[in-house]
């Protein structure tokens, strides 16, 4: 099957600065997949090039497989970017701007689908509303509406939870992972990692325009982050049998790493045998954020220095 | 000319006409502003053409001359706006080919100088009535003039970073050139000099050319200023379509 995305060491310097440093990754066609890093690691340079906003130095780019130079018309009728920024023309209408991004693309009578847009995105009782009037978070989903008009098979969303509110966010997801769940494939960054836990199938982080870490969310949760059982308790010592990995948390509350739950009975009935007095517990799942920080890490020392 | 060409078109329209009052009325002002005072200046002592009132003379050429200041303005200023607000992503995103963007950009310029030459004409006549010696040599010069700076607008747009770099070109070339054209004397007058570094003003020609349609006299043959004004156009066009396929400066 045609890759949704597929990205061959693409290398894109500015001066001294290698902005992207040899990327290659694939997207399947369906995918949920997050594209995650640090300020500055590349994540929209590499998502400009996809949109043909940035001229890779080098590398390939393709999207349902048009290459997105030679093939660009077809490539970017694939793809729906919602840039990071926020940006907009003063001169229009929510519903005009809907309307002439239509046409851009080719699309007329698209009424229907806008209206739809307009719906789930909750801007209806904003369509006639001048762009400039609407407030920042309303911005954004017009931003995200733009990007749909033309029902791409390939959606990027590019930090689109900035700066929008609790009850958009939520339904914001709801529609994307319908539109995912309807075979659209769609890429996201986002700095809140557990929005990319929950929702994403695979993931790849990114560190000073190069890809540190690639695979499915569940494996890189598993490989680098383990499930850890809380638990506070007086009356006695940490037993040594459970002192291997164990760390004191600032609140006096043990961190025991465990796999599953016989682990868990088996270190309650050691504290028990010793004679603690169990105060607090709670099993914590493995976090995305700490898969993070351990990669950053260890990315850390391979990562060139930009001169 | 496929729909994303022609709803680019539309919304570059739509751009002037919703703000027609700063895009359209405030140049036919300005032009009706230079009629007064050249004409009462100047009248009692020139005469441009044989049985052609200077008053008379002003009036095409200023109409040129706006129509020629706001084509540039038309695409450049949309261009640099969109640039610096980063809405051009708009543009940029979609599958539109660098002719779509080229034409619509243009046309929209050509519109908006016809729209402003129109205007400088309908509160003029009444005043000062004008012969139409041809209305085929007045519209093609109408057009080829707008297109030529509604091209030049679009690499002044791409090329400038800043509004005040886009005002230097308009202030230190667009405006010179223009004033320079023979708006408001025959480039016959002037001493030979200054007539030959005339004649290398694209401009004079759309607006010698001009004039020829409505007195049916002028400097140069309008066959010749015609070939000469296309043939910048074409030059100017070939150079705007290269700058878009290149990405210069609008796909870093
Ligand atoms: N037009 C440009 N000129 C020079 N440097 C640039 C340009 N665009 C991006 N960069 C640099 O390239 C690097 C990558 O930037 P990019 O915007 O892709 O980061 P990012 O991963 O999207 O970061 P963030 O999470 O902050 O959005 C940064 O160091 C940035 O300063
Ligand atoms: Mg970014």
């Amino acid at each position: 099957m045609t890759p949704a995305v597929e990205v061959r060491d693409v290398r894109k310097r500015y001066g001294k600065l290698d902005a992207l440093d040899g990327i290659s990754l694939t997207v399947e066609p369906g995918e949920f997949f997050a594209l995650l890093g640090p300020n500055g690691a590349g994540k929209t340079t590499l998502i400009s090039a996809l949109g043909g906003l940035v001229r890779a130095d080098s590398g390939e780019l393709r999207v349902m497989g048009h290459d997105v130079i030679r093939d660009y018309r077809e490539a970017r009728r694939s793809l729906g970017i919602v840039p990071q920024e926020i940006v907009f023309d003063p001169f229009f209408s929510v519903r005009e701007t809907l309307e002439l991004q239509s046409g851009y693309f080719g699309l007329r009578d698209n009424g229907k689908w806008i209206d739809e847009l307009l719906e789930r995105l909750a801007l209806g009782p904003k369509a006639g509303a001048n762009m400039r009037s609407l407030s920042g978070g309303m911005k954004r989903r017009v931003l995200v509406a733009q990007a749909l008009v033309h029902r791409p098979p390939v959606i990027v969303l590019d930090e689109p939870t900035a700066g929008v509110d609790v009850e958009l966010r939520q339904t914001l997801w709801a529609f994307v992972r319908e539109l995912n769940a309807a075979g659209h494939a769609i890429i996201l960054t986002t700095h809140y990692l557990e929005e990319a836990q929950e929702l994403c199938s695979r993931i790849a982080m990114m560190k000073a325009g190069r890809i540190v870490a690639l695979d499915e969310t569940a494996r890189l949760l598993a490989a680098f982050s383990e499930r850890v059982l809380r638990v506070k308790f007086a009356g006695c010592e940490l037993p040594a049998a459970l002192a291997a990995g164990a760390s004191l948390a600032a609140d006096g509350a043990w961190r025991l790493p465990v796999e599953g739950a016989a682990q868990v009975e088996s270190a309650l009935a050691r504290l028990r045998e010793a004679g603690a007095r169990i105060e607090h517990l709670e099993v914590a799942e493995p976090e995305l954020e700490e898969v993070f920080v351990k990669i950053m890490a260890n990315a850390g020392e391979a990562a060139p220095v930009p001169a | 000319m496929s729909a994303g060409f022609r709803t680019l078109l539309w919304k570059e329209v739509l751009r002037f006409w919703k703000v027609s009052v700063q895009t359209v009325a405030a140049p036919v002002l300005s032009a009706l502003l230079f009629l007064m005072i050249f004409s009462h200046a100047l009248s009692s002592h020139v005469e441009a053409y044989p049985g052609v009132g200077y008053t008379q003379f002003l009036v095409p050429g200023l109409a040129m001359m706006s129509m020629l200041q706001n084509a540039f303005a038309n695409s450049s200023s949309s261009i640099i706006q969109s640039k610096l607000t980063g809405n051009i992503v708009f543009i940029l995103l979609p599958p539109l080919t660098p002719g779509d963007i080229f034409g619509a950009y243009l046309l929209a310029s050509v519109a908006r100088g016809l729209a402003v030459g129109a205007g400088v004409f309908a509160a003029t006549f009444l005043v000062v009535p004008l012969p139409v010696a041809s209305p085929f040599w007045m519209l093609a010069f109408a057009l080829v003039g707008s297109a030529l700076l509604g091209a030049l607008g679009i690499v002044a747009g791409i090329w400038a970073e800043k509004f005040d770099q886009l005002a230097a070109f308009q202030n230190f070339l667009v405006m010179p050139l223009t004033f320079l054209a023979g708006v408001f004397y025959s480039v016959k007058s002037l001493p030979p000099f200054w007539q030959a570094a005339s004649h290398l003003n694209p401009f004079f020609y759309a607006i010698d050319g001009f004039r020829y349609g409505f007195f049916g006299q002028s400097d140069v043959p309008p066959e010749t200023s015609l070939a000469i004004a296309t043939g910048t156009l074409c030059a100017l066009s070939w150079l705007t379509l290269r700058l878009l396929r290149s990405g210069y400066k609008l796909r870093s």
